[in-house]
């Protein structure tokens, strides 16, 4: 088994670490701030990257252009679903809120593979990014390494903005106590908008990273949003840190696995999920809630 | 003195009804407060003093009837929009945000109004909070968040402050630097509602008394007729 | 403002069901079994069937919801894996109807019992991650093991006969015999809620702390609960399999999970007979979706979104609140 297999393979491990990390920080804050379980947070992330590819091929806008429009126009879709259909649920049992975005999943998927059938398109890696270091033990290539790199400091600018701004401080506090931070003049409603757009631009910017690498097919978020479940429940919902550390885990095992045991690779989480909950049902960082 | 106030009354409560779900709890409650006035609500545990605030406030959701503040109507407003009238609200549970320090907690309340006390001038009125500024919130003693609590509402330059129970649990000492802090926010020309148990605090600040019993006000004491009517009050009270 | 639950929304209706009396619980089974027996004349059987076997899958997702308030967002691995168990049986070990039955359904049950005993610690949203995840192991496993055929889906699977007599292979015997299934399932769910057994389990999902402090090993009734529901699953996923002549990993995946779900919420959640009518309504609705070449999963989200907001009652639930039953 060659070096270049095993660091390759780790390589993709990272990667899929990374959109786990981005897709569970923007469930986090959703969950945080509006109770509510983002089960459509794969939704987004197909719409992120079904919009790079849009905007490509029918606006010639490329990657990096896309980069920065992507998230915001994935997070104003959020925005709109939260005002006008999550809103009605938040004094309703929590189940409710994670039916409804069950809903929301279905119909965002469904409608996507109706008009877009369910064949991944390919999307070019930016020329910019192109080719490869050679590292010695292995070749790096250079958009994959920008992949993790953009993971990392789209999750530290979350992680920035939630604890060392103001917004960050007003988020918390909302999260915290909506009523009192209410009376204190804070518009709670606006800002759990706000949380909804951000959580699910998360997931819009790690579309577009993928895109170049994975096919952007209607279906690619669907999966991807259950092994991001596992890892949750494997981390905990307890703080920002230890659920990006459990995707970089978790994945970095997943593709371990893939070398090793190709057949159990994508299982794999799910066995380590399984085995946490007999453990530490609280999760890894989790906090008893 | 009650004759009709120059200005129009800062907190205006007309008949006002109040549920917990399907738990009635306001009756008809009436009460009003000038500028400039302290005035306290005392009565029994139970007696539905917190929950008239939290409707003043607008954080209690099923409220009929007529509320105006600062002449504003506010029965179906929002409580961000109340607040952003003027009204200040130190909650009896005191509300410290545990995922915040000190600093965070003192700065989180927008400013409300013009006037309010700057940074400075409240660390100078409260050291120990600068002392402990970038300790977690709840990592405070009983005293320094109810201390906090206050501070924070006088950062925001709100004009109207309810305060419930400000006192409750604390050491004579630390009550007796409550009673300085209130002193100093009626000479400021601040309007107080306070919410007290312990009438011997409210009776050195207040102006007037309102006696709240099962979510009616029953009575209504001048600062001047409460050594005269003590008997009454301490059979309201149930002391 | 109160708090909607998913139980304030459509009570368990079994206790009251109960408070008016046994003579009318007779009297709806009465007419529920004359319906059944009826129906092929009105209604095309292979449509009955496949009615009634999402009908009792159906029920066995509510069961596990009204009885202990949990809610699954796994049940299509039970269903499923039943399936491929009792067709395999079925068709390579030539085991006769009712046992191929028994070896899916003990499947689903020993299923069950690994899910269930370390989801039933968690509940609400976690205990829901927890069964997707799940589920989603058992349909990598549906991918890979090599006698689901994968994508091809095990085919072919012989019907066989009922009590080794009436060849299932004659439309009104196989109708008559799923009839019977769901029926046996219906009964034993029902008994179970109307039982001791299903009052621990209301009264412990209503306030565990307390069920808890009076003694009571809540995660070992919880358990029970979930494996009976998985097992019921497991009968119906299996006779689903027999009756169809194949499974897919269709039926391991999580939009049959879904569309159990929304059976259920569609019906009324928490209600007897709402799982049933939903599984009608909503097997009629896909058929008649992928005739028309309209977008089945979307159409199907829409509806639950609109389930959600303005519909939680449900069918039943909604006849129940005009109707004043309480």
């Amino acid at each position: 088994m060659s070096m270049q297999a095993l660091f390759g393979q780790l390589l993709v491990g990272l990667i899929n670490g990374s959109f786990y990390a981005m897709l569970s920080l923007g469930l986090a804050i959703i969950f945080g701030l509006l109770g509510i379980t983002n089960i459509a947070q794969g939704a987004f992330y197909m719409l992120g990257g079904f919009t790079t590819w849009l905007l490509f091929h029918w606006a010639g806008i490329g990657y990096f252009w896309a980069l920065l429009l992507v998230p915001v126009i994935v997070g104003l879709v959020g925005a709109a679903i939260e005002k006008t259909l999550l809103r009605q649920v938040y004094n309703l049992d929590h189940m409710y809120g994670l039916l409804l975005t069950f809903g929301i999943m279905m119909f965002i998927q469904g409608m996507f593979v109706y008009f877009f059938a369910t064949a991944g398109r390919p999307y070019a890696v930016p020329s910019a990014l192109g080719g490869a270091y050679n590292l010695g033990f292995m070749y790096l290539p250079k958009y994959r390494g920008w992949v993790v790199l953009a993971s990392v400091v789209f999750c530290f600018a979350t992680w920035f903005a939630i604890e060392k701004t103001s917004l960050g401080r007003t988020l918390r506090a909302a999260t915290e106590n909506p009523t009192l931070t209410r009376a204190f003049g804070v518009n709670v409603p606006g800002l759990m908008t706000i949380g909804f757009g951000i959580g699910v631009a998360l997931a819009g910017a790690a579309g577009v990273l993928a895109a170049p690498i994975y096919p952007v097919s209607p279906l690619m978020g669907a999966d991807l949003i259950i092994v991001v479940f596992a890892v949750v429940v494997v981390g905990g919902m307890g703080s920002i840190l230890g659920s990006i550390v459990t995707s970089m885990m978790l994945g970095l095992l997943e593709g371990l696995t893939k070398v090793v045991y190709p057949q159990g690779s994508n299982m794999v989480i799910f066995v380590i999920m399984f085995i946490v909950l007999l453990i530490r049902p609280a999760g890894l960082f989790g906090r008893e809630r | 003195m009650t004759d009709a106030s120059v200005s129009s009354p800062v907190l205006a409560v007309e008949d006002v009804a109040g549920h917990y779900g399907d738990s009635h709890i306001l009756h008809g409650v009436s009460m009003h407060v000038s500028p400039g006035e302290v005035v306290t609500i005392v009565g029994r545990n139970g007696a539905g003093k917190t929950t008239l605030l939290r409707a003043i406030m607008g954080i209690l959701a099923k409220r009929a009837g007529s509320i105006k503040v600062f002449d504003r109507e506010t029965i179906a407003f929002a409580p961000e929009k109340i607040a952003r009238l003027g009204v200040g609200y130190v909650p009896e549970e005191r509300g410290i945000y545990a995922t915040l320090d000190v600093t965070e907690n003192l700065m989180l309340p927008p400013k409300v109004a013009e006037g309010g006390m700057s940074v400075e001038q409240i660390y100078q009125l409260f050291p120990n909070l600068h002392e402990r500024r970038r300790s977690p919130g709840t990592r405070l003693s009983g005293g320094e968040q109810q201390m906090l609590a206050i501070a924070r509402v006088l950062r925001t330059g709100a004009k109207l402050l309810l305060l419930d129970e400000p006192t409750e649990g604390l050491a004579p000492v630390i009550v007796q630097q409550i009673g300085a802090t209130i002193e100093l926010m009626k000479k400021q020309g601040l309007t107080l509602i306070l919410v007290e148990q312990n009438f011997r605090f409210a009776s050195r600040l207040a102006d007037r008394h309102y006696v709240m019993e099962n979510g009616r006000i029953v009575d209504e004491i001048e600062r001047s007729q409460v050594t005269a009517r003590m008997d009454a009050i301490k059979s309201y009270l149930g002391i | 403002m109160s708090q909607e639950t998913l139980q304030s929304v459509a009570p368990i209706t079994s206790p009251s069901v109960k408070s008016v009396g046994p003579d009318l619980t007779l009297v709806w089974y009465g007419l529920g079994i004359a319906a059944l027996l009826a129906a092929p004349f009105f209604f095309y059987p292979i449509f009955l069937v496949k009615v009634l076997c999402f009908a009792l899958f159906a029920c066995a997702f509510n069961l596990l919801l009204g009885s202990c308030g949990l809610l699954s967002f796994g049940h299509a691995a039970f269903f499923g894996a039943a399936g491929y168990v009792a067709g395999h049986a079925a068709k390579e070990w030539g085991l006769p109807f009712e046992a191929a039955l028994v070896c899916g359904t003990a499947t689903a049950a020993a299923i069950g019992l690994l899910f269930g005993y370390v989801s039933v610690r968690r509940q609400g949203l976690q205990f829901a991650m927890i069964t997707l995840a799940l589920a989603q192991l058992v349909y990598f496993l549906a991918l890979q093991l090599p006698f689901t055929h994968a994508e091809d889906g095990l085919s072919a699977i012989p019907r066989g006969k009922v009590l080794g007599m009436f060849d299932l292979n004659n439309i009104f015997v196989l109708y008559y015999a799923t009839a019977a299934v769901f029926l046996i399932g219906f009964i034993a769910m029902h008994r179970m809620t109307n039982s001791t057994f299903g009052q621990l389990l209301r009264a412990i999902r209503d306030n565990e702390p307390r069920a808890i402090s009076l003694g009571y090993e809540v995660h070992r009734y919880k358990l029970m609960a979930f494996v009976l529901s998985a097992t019921m699953a497991g009968l119906a996923g299996s006779t689903k399999a027999i009756a169809f002549k194949i499974v897919a990993l269709t039926d391991v995946h999580w939009s049959t999970s879904g569309s159990v779900i929304l059976m259920t919420l569609l019906g009324g959640l928490g209600t007897l007979f709402g799982p049933v009518v939903g599984a009608a309504v909503v097997v009629s609705m896909e058929d008649y979706l992928a005739d028309s070449g309209l977008p089945i999963n979307a159409v199907i989200g829409a509806i639950f979104i609109l389930c959600i907001l303005l519909f939680r009652r449900g069918i039943v639930g909604e006849i129940q609140q005009r109707f004043g039953k309480r």
